[in-house]
């Protein structure tokens, strides 16, 4: 009983770390139809700018806000020197956020070094908490709460204001939006930096519970893609519903069968592809 | 003209162990015939059909992982290991392109990507079988007809024979009709399955082959190495591979060819002054995604004739950011 409520935990937990990660990947891939292979990449990134700005002393909202900055401006960068100039051909754009992706992961290896770095939750959040006679891990909790929260932040922002609405107007039809007036070309670098921003946050927010190290990026970038492809590529709901049963699966396999974690985690996308290609709440037929 | 350069290609690939004179340039031209067998194959998936494929170091991983676990734990002889390991290998293609052809496109790229890392974490994780991230190693190579192939100069040969057997069967294969209904498939599937072809079947068969000519390679590259390991399965290696096809010209016989020369040299090139073989990658996948879409080989066909060819073609669409 212990087991299985402690392990739930740690599952919604990943879940809501994959959320960050995917919920922006999925955003990007709807409006501009990239499927942004340095997600994993800007996800470690941020991981590693939080460790830094707490080991000089600084405190985990800061780290956090850093981050979210940080590889946000770094996604915008990519955008407007990189893809923009491949504007119109989806495949090069993509091989060339895989040649971003290395680079960044090359370059973190470089600054970082090649050992894994520990990351400390916030003090405040350090200790168990007394639930049911259990001892639960705060900080996993609250993981769990702060990405609930980002996930209500981004629903409102996008049924609720009007750069939501103008996002949502190109996700379903881009020409006809542009055809309106919605400007493509802020609203490609704003949703880029907006995506690439969760993921640094989600990095940072993952740290305590996974620690930075080279590789993470390989590691979470296929667990964004599978998903993605099953919740849908281009839905929030999606990404929500999707990070959370990955959550389950990839936690309760790693544990259960740790040799075969990897094969479980695929399970469910093949059974996805096989019944429904477009994913649980999928609209686009990419 | 075509056919002096070919045969001039090929009186240079018979001598280049005595033109060199040396070891390392033997071993370094091995590798470059290896590269250039996995790159005809991932071509056949990327250039001919259209559908890039970011797994395609797994095919190579699963025939080297295969072959060498059949002849460290079960003993088995370099024949019959290497018979399992492409048969395996082959049916394990054929699955995953059930799968992964229940799309096109960028989510065909991503399911590709996804299946490739599930083998990558299995050779990593499954320590019990894979030996983890040791690898295996200790592997020999084998000795067809009583020839030692642990002479660099008899295995260069060894490539060359397998390079040029797979070269002229592809050759034939993209000439054949098949190759003509594979390239219907990529440019226009609609019409071709208005015609009554089965462009899913086409594509099924062409993902099918491309792992098996992986899992040839593979084979080749576990005997060169003696030795396979996760690395050899990881993304950076499937992502090398494709930049192979791209930066040479997908699409094309001799492109591919190109760029897993060029690959494989500047690899060996560039890692004897640094040690930042991942980050020139991934700037050399941007330049020539960027600056070089076509591939070198067209780009300088380009160059020389720039009258008979448009140096844009003209259908690509206008950027969309123009239009606000």
């Amino acid at each position: 009983m212990n087991f299985w409520l402690i392990q739930s935990l740690n599952s919604l937990a990943l879940g809501g770390v994959l959320f960050m990660l995917a919920a922006g990947f999925s955003l990007i891939f709807g409006l501009m139809r990239i499927a942004n292979l340095a997600h994993g990449a800007y996800f470690m990134v941020g991981a590693y700018i939080g460790f830094t700005v707490l080991e000089r002393g600084y405190g985990f909202g800061a780290a956090v806000l850093a981050a979210g900055l940080g590889v946000g401006i770094l996604g915008g960068i990519v955008e407007r020197v990189v893809l923009r100039r491949l504007a119109g051909n989806t495949l090069s754009q993509v091989l060339a956020t895989l040649g971003v992706a290395f680079v960044i992961a090359d370059a973190s290896l470089w600054i970082w070094g090649g050992d894994p770095r520990p990351v400390p939750p916030p003090a405040l959040l350090a200790g168990g908490v007394q639930l049911f006679g259990l001892t639960f891990p705060l900080y996993r909790l609250a993981v769990l709460v702060f990405s609930i929260v980002v996930a209500i932040g981004l629903w409102l922002l996008l049924d609720q204001t009007r750069l939501g609405m103008m996002i949502r107007a190109s996700v379903d039809d881009r020409q006809m939006a542009q055809g309106i007036g919605v400007p493509a070309s802020t609203l490609f670098t704003v949703v880029f930096c907006l995506g690439t921003a969760l993921a640094g946050i989600g990095g940072v927010v993952a740290a305590p519970i996974l620690s930075v190290y080279p590789g993470l990026d390989a590691d979470m970038l296929p667990l964004a893609l599978v998903v993605v492809i099953l919740g849908g590529l281009g839905s929030l709901a999606g990404a929500f519903v999707g990070s959370f049963v990955i959550g389950f699966i990839y936690s309760f396999g790693q544990v259960l069968f740790p040799d075969l974690a990897y094969i479980i985690l695929f399970l469910p996308m093949v059974v996805i592809l096989a019944a429904r290609p477009r994913g649980l709440f999928g609209r686009i037929s990419a | 003209m075509r056919r002096a350069l070919f045969a001039a290609f090929l009186a240079l690939l018979l001598c280049l162990p005595l033109l060199t004179g040396s070891v390392y340039y033997t071993n370094l031209a091995s590798q470059a015939l290896i590269a250039a067998l996995f790159a005809l194959g991932l071509n056949l998936l990327v250039g001919y059909a259209g559908l890039t494929s970011l797994g395609h170091a797994g095919y190579l991983g699963l025939a080297a992982y295969t072959s060498g676990w059949l002849m460290t734990h079960l003993g088995w002889g370099h024949l019959a290991a290497a018979a399992a390991a492409l048969a395996f290998s082959t049916v394990m293609a054929a699955i995953f392109g059930l799968i992964a052809l229940r799309a096109a496109g960028i989510s065909f790229l991503m399911i590709t990507l996804a299946l490739g890392q599930v083998l990558w974490g299995l050779a990593y994780r499954w320590t019990g079988v894979t030996g983890g991230d040791n690898g295996i190693s200790g592997l020999t190579r084998p000795q067809p007809f009583g020839i030692g192939l642990g002479d660099p100069t008899h295995f260069y040969y060894f490539a060359l024979l397998v390079f040029l057997a797979v070269w002229a069967a592809v050759a034939i294969w993209v000439r054949s009709p098949f190759g003509a209904s594979i390239r219907g498939s990529k440019d226009q599937p609609h019409r071709m399955s208005a015609l009554g072809y089965n462009v899913w079947l086409i594509r099924w068969i062409t993902f099918v082959a491309s792992g098996f000519l992986g899992a040839v390679a593979g084979l080749m590259y576990v005997y060169y190495h003696q030795f396979i390991s996760p690395h050899s399965l990881s993304l950076a290696n499937s992502a090398e591979m494709l930049l192979m096809v791209i930066a040479g010209g997908a699409g094309t016989l001799s492109g591919p060819v190109v760029g897993a020369a060029l690959v494989v040299v500047l690899k060996n090139v560039a890692s004897a002054y640094i040690d930042r073989w991942i980050m020139l990658l991934g700037f050399v996948f941007i330049i020539i995604v960027m600056f070089v879409p076509g591939g070198i080989v067209a780009g300088l066909a380009r160059v020389r004739r720039p009258r008979l060819q448009p140096t844009r073609p003209a259908e690509k669409p206008a950027p969309l950011e123009k239009t606000t």
